[in-house]
């Protein structure tokens, strides 16, 4: 890991083949190649077109609820006992997380693009809830793929989607999770690309994904930028964001990449330990590898299988990560660390306690190291936490670690 | 430009001046059992196929329909890898030493082992080419020249969207034959349209001279000699892998394999 010499132009990434260094690009079947050339050319026409970005404006103001406010958590700061800690509210979004600033975005692309009829992958089933959202608000149809483990570990969330109109469909191969609903979802779109418009739920998956997601959740950073500037008068000394596919860390983090006085810090899901081998944080521990449409930090074997993951938040439980969080990694402008099971559900518990702000068990894991970040820094510096979502959807998980049924 | 120093562009050479169509066929190595793989290679080259195409098993074969998935997962559970079957090449080349075998997979287990050793491999093992499903030509220009230079050909798959731009720019960097996808899709998916594949690979033709060679959809001998009638030859994967799946033990998968490639020999031939 070195630091680059020159200061980057974080606006120029990707190039146009969609690559970040040597991350990125467009590694899928030719059978794909037409449609997503077909999306680059109209996301590339409509990115700067005033029209599509005050529509977008106005769904975010009027349907999403933003801006998002940042929030200082005064009590949580006394208990870390260091730097004070904000949280950015992205839990407070209409549908509860972030995953919504994205589906409206590319809800307007496929309103765009013509097509009826739009389909998703989801893990805990935020993104899937978020996809049904703007598919029921659009009128248009909606399949969403979600791996049959998590659909048993999920019914709320099915039965959400379900209630907006959506078909929920498990996906029985390979390890029946979020991974396999993703190679479904691709399967559909290949077979179906005439009527049907693919909302990828992270900035993972070929280009021109990675980009459009990042460029639809970073409203996150702009707004946390400007609040930072307004309600504390500087910007932050710290970033803390949760990393599984990475879509609420990029749009929070992209928009300070050139301020180098902030710093940033990515958290994976370490599981039962990143020493256990048991985790979803290849940016710690995987290698750089091909999967889903792109090169990217992995989790895999001696052969270059994909292995299976552990995370008790089910949105963090990926074995890739977004290219532009492996660039970032390598040319060491954000730290990647991880939170393990344990400390993201005590963080779970504190912040629920303390704030009375239950968060979604990914955000857990940003509060956690942000916990421990605090205490090693100064009271008149400034940590900005993105608090991704909620945790309504993980009563259930957290009460079956207590033992207790709901 | 073919220079005869690889088995795929003997055997196009061959069929060509005989005025037939190739049959090649597809089966993931390891299914069925690994040390059962270059016995059923075998009976595929006994019952008239041209060309093997050797699957290698991957966790995440997304360009698959559910067949070829199910193939990919048994595969796994016997262990099978890219390096195995490098091994299974080896073997399969004591008794066979002119049927043309390419590997057909992608691109991450072919990045785990690092490119260069591969094309190494490849060549040391007596394969003949490969197939990348997720390595289109703009990411695939590093492996290709590694191919290249040991005389082993890169085959690239073209579909009814891909636009003349990119089939010249594909057919660029093809070597060995071009695989037309026949539809939209996955692989052993819908119907075929047969109005498109003559209308595409009349197109295709005018890019380039290597033998073209249509797959996706075809299930017996009679739509085998549908689609290879514009072109020179055709593709068959799915109704293989399903009949290695569905048979109860080794000796049964060979016969029912046997069977079905013998049938489209003869539909082929005749």
């Amino acid at each position: 890991m070195s630091k680059p010499s020159s200061p980057i132009d974080f606006g120029a990434y990707p190039d146009a083949r969609g690559h970040f260094g040597e991350f990125g690009g467009r590694f899928v079947s030719e059978t794909l190649i037409s449609a997503l050339d077909e999306l680059r050319e109209m996301y590339e026409r409509l990115k700067n077109d005033p029209e599509f970005q005050a529509a977008f404006d106005y769904d975010l103001a009027h349907y999403v609820g933003r801006p998002s406010p940042l929030y200082l958590a005064e009590r949580l700061t006394e208990a870390a006992g260091g730097a004070r800690i904000w949280l950015k509210r992205e839990d407070l979004n209409h549908t509860g997380a972030h995953k919504v600033n994205n589906t409206v975005g590319q809800a307007l692309l496929a309103k765009h693009s013509g097509k009826s009829r739009v389909i998703a992958e989801t893990g805990a089933g935020q993104h899937g809830v978020a996809t049904a959202t703007v598919a029921a608000r659009l009128g248009l149809k909606c399949a969403v793929y979600m791996g049959a483990e998590d659909v048993k570990r999920q019914s709320p969330n099915v039965y959400r989607m379900k209630l907006l109109g959506a078909e929920v469909i498990p996906v029985e191969s390979g390890s029946k999770t979020l991974k396999d609903a993703m190679n479904e979802a691709m399967r559909d779109w290949v077979t179906n690309v005439d009527d049907t418009f693919y909302i990828i739920g992270t900035v993972a998956g070929p280009h021109p994904y990675p980009q459009l997601v990042r460029d639809f959740n970073s409203i996150i950073g702009r707004e946390a930028r400007r609040q930072s500037l307004e309600q504390f008068g500087q910007l932050p000394d710290a970033l803390v964001a949760c990393v599984g596919g990475g879509s609420n860390a990029i749009g929070l983090f992209h928009p300070f990449l050139a301020d180098e006085s902030v710093k940033m810090y990515g958290v994976e899901a370490g599981g039962d330990g990143v020493e256990t081998g048991r985790h979803a944080a290849p940016l710690n521990d995987g290698v750089p590898g091909v999967l889903h449409g792109n090169r990217t930090y992995l989790m895999e074997d001696e052969d270059g299988q994909i292995i299976e993951t552990h995370s008790v938040s089910a949105g963090l439980d990926y074995p890739g990560v977004g290219p532009e969080h492996a660039w970032l990694r390598d040319i060491g402008r954000v730290e990647y660390v991880a939170a393990n099971d344990d400390e993201a559900l005590a963080a779970f518990r504190q912040l629920t306690r303390t704030e009375g702000i239950l968060p979604a068990l990914e955000s857990s894991h940003a509060v956690a190291y942000a916990l421990k970040l605090a205490a090693t820094m100064r009271p008149d510096q400034n940590i900005v936490v993105n608090l991704s979502g909620r945790g309504d959807k993980d009563i259930f998980t957290v009460a079956a670690i207590d033992g207790i049924e709901v | 430009m073919t220079t005869l120093n690889n088995r795929i562009d003997r055997r196009f050479a061959k069929l060509r001046s005989e005025g037939r169509k190739a049959l090649v066929t597809y089966i993931v190595a390891g299914d069925g059992g690994l040390e059962n793989t270059v016995d059923l290679m075998h009976q595929l080259v006994a019952n008239g196929s041209d060309l093997i195409e050797l699957g290698v098993p991957f966790s995440d074969p997304m360009a698959e329909g559910p067949v070829i998935q199910k193939g990919h997962e048994r595969a796994l559970e016997h262990k099978a890898s890219l390096r195995k079957c490098l091994a299974l090449i080896e073997e399969f080349r004591t008794k066979d030493a002119e049927t043309p075998v390419i590997l057909m997979g992608y691109a991450n287990p072919i990045e785990k082992m690092g490119a260069e050793v591969f094309a190494d491999a490849l060549q040391a093992a007596g394969g003949d080419g490969a197939l990348t499903v997720d390595l289109p030509a703009e990411e695939a220009v590093p492996l290709n020249e590694l191919l290249r230079a040991r005389d082993l050909r890169n085959i690239f798959l073209l579909t009814p969207t891909t636009s003349d731009e990119r089939i010249a720019e594909i057919t660029e960097l093809a070597s060995g034959f071009v695989y037309y996808v026949s539809l939209k899709g996955v692989t052993g998916a819908g119907h075929l349209d047969l109005d498109s594949v003559h209308e595409n690979l009349t197109r295709i033709r005018r890019f380039t001279d290597l033998p073209l060679c249509v797959g996706f959809g075809i299930k017996d001998g009679a739509s085998a000699k549908a689609v290879s009638a514009d072109g020179d030859g055709a593709v068959v994967g799915s109704v293989l892998v399903s009949a290695v799946g569905e048979s109860a033990d080794a000796a049964a998968a060979k016969d029912r394999v046997g069977a079905i490639v013998g049938e489209m020999r003869s539909a082929l031939d005749s």
